[in-house]
């Protein structure tokens, strides 16, 4: 907001990004932006500060519950909320008390906000308009990029003639075609059903990489963020709990949030009897273990610790396996199909719930029911430790 | 009523759907003709004026009688023969149309500030709504009487100028509060769109905002000129020399009124119409 500001690193460096990032400028960057509203004598802390450097290009995903602070920080942003605290970076100019218009980032709003006294012609060419954009070159490009959504022959329709999965095309060519530094998406798919969403979730991926513009996607579906993400922010109660790529956020989650929210993941805790070599022992029972590496911090013995285990990661076995490999004795509570897979509950004698998906393959094995006495066997390397 | 329905439905199999439809054979002609009837009764003082406008005059006085006389287009050919009659007519269009657009614009202004503002950067807004609906609400005769003392107390002559500060001031009301009823459910989002796109304030009430709000902005403007072409009791007190046309037909019908009046009134209300028409032409091509 001011040049006065509490925030401390004025480096523009890749922060949370990690130690592989190229110097590079950010294509978007936050430092230390924080947002507080204040509706009736309350503050709300809305985003409590985020640090942030999203590349140029990267296909750049929030993923968090309702009310965590997504929109705010894509408003903020796109200069319709000035930060509390903090600096936004556009290639690393500060545009922190810009206005919307003047700063070279374009958004899609969940509700389209598609203009409905215009045609979709005129929707489109909006922001061409704008700058003053020679005639002729108004006609190409918006033809261009009405191509590209692929809604060639429906210029003069008005936006309440087109489906809802044509309207989410009209939003994205209308900010597309001003080839802006990056586009946010507020859950640009929320108002589609499953199967358009799935459509839309493919051409999104297929348009971004057409036009190589830096994508900063907002969701609250998992599943999305997932597949279609280069990285993704898990946002918690205004702050990243974790940032990283897809399978990083999936496979290590960094806290009992993350692993909660993102899949099902099995949370296990116990004290630490033995550590050898990085790898500490959880002993239950003479033939019971669960074997942790050490995460960021040493292990010791006698330390508390809790871990995570995706249900896929573990297999019913007759028996405890080999010594190496984490091993937990339990009974089947529950088996659920679920047409490729099929996932069982496990109560284990630890007293923890484990879910388990099994592939239903064509060889099937003798099928485990209700009430069966099985082993639940893993590698060490898939016990990650949180905390 | 559910009785009605389920009654029959209850008694049996042949009596009952043969009573039904014959109550509601009975009764579906009452709304349409309540409805007509109010509509006649709304439309036939315009109809003997209009008819009027064409009766023939025998006495030598050219003054309206109630008698018929047959019929003539000769008031139509002479419309303008009565020099202050003419001149107060255009008098009051002018006025009307000044005071429309003056109300107008300000009236919208107010309906966008009423629903984008709350009390911290609004401050008094409950107060600014109270004092709307007194302004519709006071009796005109109050208003009048109260604009004149007050144009004679800070010595300002009566005039065109007075005449539009009244009826600007009493048309204001109206039109915020029509244009208001448009903008409810305005999405924000639009406008926030626009400005992402690289509108700036204006561009985006140019483009965006005023062509949305237009078809209340249009009927606020047609309630501001329809109160304004016949307005008398305000400007009864505030006319001064300008003597509007309402003002002047009060002032003839004390010596007799001539047929031109009925002229007049004609046009005025045919006009009425073709505006009215055309607003229902544009809003089924809007939608
Ligand atoms: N204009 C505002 N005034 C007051 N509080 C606000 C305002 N906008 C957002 N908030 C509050 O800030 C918090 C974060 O809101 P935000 O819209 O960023 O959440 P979100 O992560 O986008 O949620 P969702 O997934 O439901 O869209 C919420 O608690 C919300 O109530
Ligand atoms: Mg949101």
């Amino acid at each position: 907001m001011t040049d006065t500001d509490a925030s401390a690193q004025d480096v523009p460096a890749a922060g949370p990004a990690g130690p592989a990032d190229p110097p590079t400028v950010p294509a978007i960057g936050l430092d230390g932006v924080a947002k507080e509203f204040h509706s009736r004598g309350e503050t709300v802390t809305a985003v409590r500060g985020i640090d942030l450097a999203i590349r140029t290009g990267e296909f750049f995903s929030m993923l968090g519950p309702s009310g965590c602070g997504k929109t705010t920080t894509m408003r903020m942003i796109a200069g319709f909320e000035e930060p509390t605290r903090g600096t936004v970076r556009l290639d690393g100019r500060d545009v922190t008390a810009a206005p919307p218009n003047k700063r070279d980032v374009n958004m899609v709003f969940q509700s389209y906000a598609l203009f409905p006294h215009m045609s979709v012609f005129e929707n489109v060419a909006f922001g061409l308009r704008r700058k003053s954009v020679p005639r002729d070159q108004i006609t190409r490009q918006v033809g261009e990029m009405l191509e590209i959504v692929d809604l060639t022959g429906r210029e003069q329709r008005r936006p309440r003639e087109l489906s809802g999965g044509q309207q989410q095309r009209v939003a994205l060519a209308r900010a597309l075609v001003n080839h802006p530094k990056a586009l946010l998406l507020d859950e640009p798919l929320g108002a589609l059903d499953l199967k358009l969403r799935q459509a839309m979730q493919v051409e999104l991926k297929r348009i971004q990489r057409e036009v190589g513009i830096t994508f900063v996607y907002v969701t609250h579906d998992q599943n999305e963020a997932l597949t279609m993400s280069d990285r993704i922010a898990v946002m918690n109660d205004g702050v990243i709990e974790q940032l990283g790529p897809p399978r990083d956020i999936y496979e290590h989650p960094a806290t009992r949030f993350v692993a909660g929210f993102i899949g099902t993941s099995n949370l296990l805790a116990g004290s630490l009897a033995r550590v050898t070599g990085g790898q500490g022992v959880i002993e239950v029972s003479p033939d019971e273990r669960i074997i942790v590496r050490a995460g960021r911090s040493e292990l010791t013995v006698g330390q508390e610790v809790e871990l995570t285990v995706r249900p896929e990661k573990i297999e019913l076995a007759a028996g405890p396996g080999p010594a190496g490999g984490c091993a937990l004795r339990g009974t089947v509570t529950e088996v659920v199909y679920l047409g490729t897979s099929t996932s069982f509950s496990v109560h284990t004698t630890t007293g923890a719930d484990v879910v388990v998906f099994q592939q239903n393959s064509a060889s099937a094995d003798t099928p485990v029911g209700r009430g069966d006495e099985v082993w639940l066997t893993w590698d060490p390397q898939h016990s990650y430790p949180i905390g | 009523m559910s009785a009605v329905v389920t009654a029959p439905a209850s008694a049996g199999t042949g009596q009952a759907p043969r009573g039904a439809p014959r109550r509601r054979r009975w009764t579906r002609f009452v709304l349409p003709a309540y409805s007509w009837l109010i509509i006649a009764y709304l439309v036939f003082p315009i109809a003997v004026m209009i008819l009027y406008s064409f009766n023939k005059v025998t006495t030598g006085l050219p003054q309206v009688s109630f008698a018929w006389n047959g019929f003539t287009t000769q008031w139509y050919q002479q419309w303008k023969d009565i020099p202050q009659l003419t001149s107060s007519f255009w008098l009051s269009i002018r006025l009307a149309l000044a005071a429309t657009i003056v109300a107008t614009a300000l009236g919208t202004l107010l309906a966008l500030a009423l629903v984008r503002y709350r009390p911290p950067q609004l401050r008094g807004k409950g107060f600014l709504e109270q004092v709307m609906f007194l302004n519709i609400a006071a009796p005109e005769i109050v208003m009048g009487a109260s604009l004149l003392g007050l144009f004679v107390t800070i010595n300002v002559a009566r005039g065109f100028l007075t005449l539009l500060l009244a009826h600007v001031a009493f048309s204001i009301a109206y039109v915020a509060i029509t244009v208001r009823a448009r903008m409810a459910g305005f999405d924000r989002s639009l406008e926030e769109a626009a400005q992402d796109l690289g509108a700036n304030a204006w561009v985006t009430f140019r483009k965006i905002t005023l062509p949305l709000i237009m078809p209340g902005v249009m009927a606020g403007a047609l309630m501001a000129f329809a109160l304004s072409i016949d307005d008398f009791v305000t400007s009864n007190f505030v006319s001064g020399a300008a003597v509007p046309f309402p003002v002047w037909v009060y002032g003839a019908t004390r010596i007799g009124i001539p047929p031109q009046v009925f002229v007049f009134g004609s046009a005025i209300f045919a006009v009425g119409i073709l505006c009215a028409l055309a607003s229902i032409v544009v809003a089924r091509r809007q939608t």
